[in-house]
């Protein structure tokens, strides 16, 4: 992909203007992550409702692809259904992010999202719900990301 | 455009990677050159000389072919002891690098020599590889682990050194000669005047600036000394520790196992002579041989036209860099007292961001921590981005970089 495909107008007003920027008190899901060798840093926060997402938000400092991602993502699953947010794949985030052809360097700045999104998933799904088979599943998925 | 004090289009063609086009049709403008160099004709072809005619285990063997290797092998010995002025050549240890030669130190001097309450100085502009073995050392022995700081032109803070000093506690104090991420040139004959005055031992860490300076060790008078041979068109895999012959006959070796002993019994073993003390196992022979055609080229340039180019290449690009609109500089303004590593930030974008839009217009810069988050913290930011030159850049390259920037810019609408 060319820059002047990645760096479009959508992404770099995600990056400079990210929806659901900041914290919650007492989230059901806190997770934080880093990617060690860019430095990208990802926290996020997550309070569950009747199965479902009823609030998400995220801090973090990094490159306009990772903030973008992040940022995107907290609307991608804001109301749904855990089962849903549970399910989402690399290619559901790249789809929604509009970049789908990412060299192997820049698509871990896109899932670094994901993997934090999924590994708050399996400390609540493990910890808080006891279902370590459920947990385990996701664990694997977070950790093949990248 | 050539800068006036060496031939570079001569040097140009030495390096065979430099013809080739990066993303398509875009030449490549490598300004990657603190992370590793390009390695010239000579350096590639002497490795593969080895390999072709005269492969063979080095020390043990009383074979034509084991002779020739062995010889080739020391000989690099001899001309790095020529190269950054030894007298004693059993005091040049070959390591992986200096990373290797770092660790070395911690474990096989440091043990012995740091104990609780004592103290080991490091600087706010160290590399991780000399942060992280001490942090592991003060932190096993009950000891600790002091910074000096660095201002706001980039510099150390030496009175901080010089408090360090007075409680008497300090064991060690070890700092880059130049900062990988700033540029920045340590007063490094001052620091080390200032330890020698106390008794305290003191360690360089030379991996950027063996390439790019002269460097004299017995001017220098310090206690250890490391770099790499990667950085200074080598081959990756080699590295080289230099210590005062006294104090490696009082270390216990790193490494154990072939090579590195005299006699070995059921439940002793007594130790090689130096430097084979230090060198267990089949060394990297090939590299080292490599390392040898590298100091030759280096040599044949001479140093200080190495660094007179740099001086001239570099201010060229801080003039040219400083009127890009929203561009932050680190690192001392003054042109003497920095090498040929620029570490910049353009507007909010993200260092990454930059090298991926900059790196389709062929030019490979360096962004991201650069191993030194240390220092980021005190500069207080997440990531820099990092151009840094060597033998074989050019003013033209520089005007590319400047024009790709300008590029980045108005992508991102700055």
């Amino acid at each position: 992909m060319s820059s002047a495909d990645i760096y479009r107008e959508i992404i770099l007003d995600y990056y400079r203007n990210p929806r659901n920027y900041g914290k919650i008190e007492n989230p059901d899901i806190s997770q934080k992550d880093s990617n060690p060798l860019c430095g990208d840093e990802l926290e996020m926060h997550i309070n569950l409702r009747e199965n479902k997402v009823a609030d998400v938000k995220f801090t973090g400092k990094g490159c306009a692809i990772s903030q973008a991602s992040a940022s995107m993502l907290t609307e991608l699953i804001m109301g749904k259904d855990f089962d849903f947010v549970k399910k989402l794949t690399k290619e559901d985030i790249l789809e929604n992010l509009g970049l789908h052809e990412l060299g192997p360097a820049r698509i871990k700045c896109a899932l670094l999202s994901l993997k934090v999104l999924k590994y708050g998933i399996y400390s609540y799904v493990s910890e808080k719900l006891n279902d370590t088979v459920s947990a385990d599943k996701i664990k694997e998925e977070a950790s093949g990301l990248f | 455009m050539q800068t006036s004090v060496i031939n570079i289009e001569s040097i140009r063609n030495d390096f065979p990677i430099l013809k080739r086009k990066v993303h398509k049709d875009k030449p490549l403008v490598y300004f990657d050159n603190a992370a590793t160099s390009q390695k010239p004709i000579q350096v590639i072809d002497s490795i593969s000389n080895y390999y072709l005619n005269y492969n063979s285990n080095i020390h043990r063997a009383v074979h034509e072919l084991a002779e020739e290797s062995t010889a080739a092998y020391e000989l690099t010995r001899d001309k790095v002891a020529k190269f950054i002025n030894v007298k004693n050549r059993v005091e040049l240890i070959f390591v992986r690098g200096t990373t290797e030669a770092i660790n070395l130190i911690a474990y096989s001097w440091g043990r012995q020599n740091v104990q609780k309450d004592d103290i080991v100085v490091t600087t706010e502009y160290e590399h991780h590889s000399n942060i992280v073995p001490w942090q592991i050392l003060t932190k096993e022995k009950g000891a600790k682990l002091e910074y000096i700081g660095v201002d706001d032109n980039g510099e150390l803070i030496l009175d901080q050194l010089d408090t360090y000093l007075d409680t008497g506690k300090v064991k060690l104090v070890t700092f880059s000669q130049m900062s990988n991420v700033l540029g920045t040139i340590s007063k490094t004959e001052e620091i080390i005047k200032k330890c020698r005055q106390k008794g305290v031992r003191v360690l360089v860490d030379g991996a950027q600036s063996v390439p790019h300076l002269k460097v004299d060790i017995q001017k220098l008078d310090c206690d250890f000394f490391a770099f790499s041979a990667h950085k200074m068109l080598g081959p990756t895999g080699v590295g080289v520790l230099w210590a005062r012959k006294e104090l490696l006959e009082n270390m216990v070796p790193f490494n154990t196992g072939g090579d590195m002993i005299r006699e070995v019994h059921k439940y002793e073993t007594t130790w090689n002579d130096l430097p084979y003390k230090f060198e267990a196992g089949t060394p990297n022979i090939a590299d080292v041989i490599g390392f040898s055609a590298a100091l030759d080229y280096l040599d044949k340039i001479g140093m200080d036209k190495v660094r007179e180019h740099e001086v001239e290449l570099t201010k060229y690009a801080l003039d040219k860099i400083s009127a890009v609109k929203g561009i932050v500089l680190y690192g001392p303004p003054d042109i003497t007292k920095r090498g040929g590593v620029i570490s910049f930030n353009l507007g909010d974008i993200h260092p990454h961001d930059l090298a991926t839009i900059i790196d389709e217009d062929g030019i490979a810069i360096r962004s991201g921590h650069h191993c030194a988050q240390v220092l980021m913290e005190r500069l207080d930011v997440s990531a820099t981005s990092r151009a840094s030159f060597y033998i074989y850049n050019t003013k033209e390259e520089v005007d590319v970089f400047i024009r790709s920037l300008n590029r980045a810019r108005e992508l991102f609408r700055l």
